[in-house]
């Protein structure tokens, strides 16, 4: 067997294992709920039960795997641009781009996320979006363009802190928009529905697709940036092009589930630490088990002090702070500083 | 006279706003190894630089007589390779993957790697003594096996012309010995290298020298000619002599 096949085999079982957890969430996190276990049995012939589990568990669960899948993505994409593996998905400033916009679209509207009606939670998701991407426009534009990766990374720092501060303004000035934008920024899969769900795969699908498209260039990276240029590959619109698809992926998630932390930034790693592969698949794997963790993120917060829940966000960050520790302090001396 | 590899005209180039190579001439010959040797601050890799097309500059570059600018990136690069020093890491890929890295050029956008991809990987990787760790990561290697897999990288184009920048860095005598028979085996077979060395008696083993100082070329001429050793002798402020030894020519400390 070829030594590039060892590693593909590899990977793909890491891939099929992944799929199988991924699915065993699924089914377990229709499952859980305030009603519990029962609405399973009831919902074949108990309308309510049939509803709670079809509209509000299932697209709920779904929704937490794929705003994973999409932050895993974002991360290994990061990662990758960067070659900083401190890198995570709101590097560019879309995290605080997004809070902005939410802490806007709240004052304007004058709603709190709770009594949302449909049209006031795609509003809330619209501004999120609009303001992930503007932000990342913003630090493009500071940055003037993608020649430049330090540059460009300061100026994802300046406008994250920039805005953030704006945004942390806008919320003082109307308080009563608080609870909400707590809510947001401690993120929850609370609200995801159908439609939610189908934005996020649309947008994953076309993410990963993009993402596989432009990986020789995040391999050609590793060499450096001249290697990398004297092996044809033009960097400017690549690089562009792996920050739109880095963009697009995270400010769907943000805009669905708030501001979720260290998936991103953990599910690489995660993956690095099973196989050492190329940068397709890397971001692959990296989508999968950012979903994974996620929704075992999701079902944890949701079934730990049940019928309460905890934000899913505050779970993430403890768990996935508490690993990216773990991996620094048993990796210490094996690993040479990059 | 046929077509020489690399042809500078009136070339300059600047790093961080300051002009370092001032109205560079120079033609190396096609099918022979050129050493670039100088004092520290001479220009050497920002010269390397401007002839694979990776710094702007003024003046003109061409490329077995092509203008290099005019060349579309991808058909620059399967004319011309380059091994930089100490560039990125590549810690996370096998020594295949990276030598992978190599056909790039050759390959058309997200087509799988296809046989002869495959054959001129593993011959880059056998020649170079790094077929045995294949599958290892490079974080997993030496600073010199490291290099090895880079250099097999950069021969895995399988370009008419090598650029290298201090490609012996890292590597014990006995490689080095294995690096210098490679060379020679390259240029018998029609490739032209260039390549900058700081170790002047290793440089001296090449077919052709070009001395560089102060950004401008000082002297170009076959190793083996006298006059090329007196300008070395020059150019280092007579604190090195040239002596013959053993049928080959080293560079002593005066």
């Amino acid at each position: 067997m070829s030594p590039a096949a060892r590693a593909h085999h590899r990977a793909a079982w890491l891939a099929a294992g992944l799929l199988a957890l991924a699915a065993l969430l699924l089914a377990t996190g229709a499952g859980v709920g305030s009603t519990g276990l029962q609405s399973i049995w009831r919902a074949l012939d108990d309308a309510t039960a049939r509803q709670i589990v079809l509209d509000i568990r299932l697209p709920r669960t779904l929704g937490a795997w794929l705003a994973g899948a999409l932050l895993g993505l974002a991360g290994a994409v990061a990662q990758g641009l960067f070659r900083n593996p401190l890198a995570d998905p709101f590097l560019l400033g879309s995290a605080s781009g997004a809070s902005l916009g939410v802490a806007l679209a709240l004052v304007l509207f004058g709603v709190s996320p709770l009594a949302a009606s449909w049209l006031s939670a795609l509003g809330l998701t619209g501004a999120a979006f609009l303001g992930a991407m503007a932000a990342v426009l913003l630090t493009l534009a500071l940055a003037r363009g993608v020649q430049h990766t330090l540059r460009l990374l300061l100026a994802g720092v300046i406008v994250g802190v920039v805005l953030g501060a704006l945004g942390s303004l806008v919320t003082l000035l109307v308080p009563e928009t608080l609870p909400a934008m707590q809510a947001f920024m401690l993120g929850s899969t609370g609200f995801v529905g159908w439609p939610a769900c189908g934005l996020m795969a649309g947008a994953l699908t076309l993410c990963l697709a993009l993402a596989w498209a432009l990986s020789p260039v995040l391999d050609g990276l590793t060499l450096g940036e001249a290697t990398a240029r004297s092996l044809g590959l033009p960097l400017a619109p690549l690089r562009l092009a792996l920050v739109g698809v880095m963009a697009l992926a995270t400010g769907a998630a943000v805009a669905q589930t708030g501001l979720i932390a260290f998936v991103g930034l953990a599910s690489p790693h995660l993956v690095r630490s099973v196989v050492k592969t190329t940068h397709g698949r890397l971001m692959l794997l990296s989508a999968l088990t950012g979903g994974t963790l996620l929704l075992a993120a999701d079902i944890l917060a949701r079934a730990w002090i049940a019928p309460q829940e905890l934000p899913v966000g505050v779970l993430t960050a403890v768990l996935g702070g508490g690993y990216l520790l773990w991996l620094m302090h048993r990796g210490r001396g094996q690993r040479g500083a990059p | 006279m046929t077509v020489p590899a690399l042809q500078a005209i009136g070339v300059s180039a600047s790093l961080g706003g300051v002009e370092v190579l001032h109205g560079v001439n120079l033609a190396l010959p096609a099918a022979r190894w050129t050493c670039i040797v100088g004092p520290n601050g001479a220009g050497k890799s920002t010269l390397l630089k401007v002839l694979a097309g990776l710094l702007p500059h003024t003046g003109a570059v061409r490329l077995l007589g092509q203008p290099l600018l005019a060349l579309a990136g991808r058909q620059r690069a399967r004319q011309l390779a380059w091994l930089g020093q100490n560039e990125g890491s590549a810690e996370d890929l096998s020594a295949y993957d990276v030598a992978m890295l190599g056909r790039l050029p050759h390959q058309a956008w997200l087509a799988a790697p296809g046989a002869v991809d495959h054959a001129a990987v593993e011959q880059a990787l056998r020649v170079t003594q790094a077929w045995e760790w294949r599958c290892r990561p490079l974080s997993q290697l030496s600073g010199g096996e490291r290099q090895r897999v880079l250099l097999a990288r950069a021969l895995a184009v399988q370009a008419q012309v090598l650029l290298m920048d201090e490609p012996l860095a890292n590597l014990d005598p006995p490689h080095q010995a294995d690096w210098l028979r490679l060379v020679r085996e390259q240029v018998a077979a029609g490739q032209t290298v260039v390549s900058v060395l700081h170790e002047i008696s290793l440089a001296l083993q090449a077919d052709e020298m070009v001395i560089l100082a102060q950004g401008r070329v000082a002297w170009q001429g076959a190793c083996a000619d006298i006059a090329t050793h007196r300008a070395l002798e020059q150019v280092f402020d007579q604190r090195i002599g040239i002596y013959p030894l053993a049928g080959q020519w080293v560079a002593l400390p005066k």
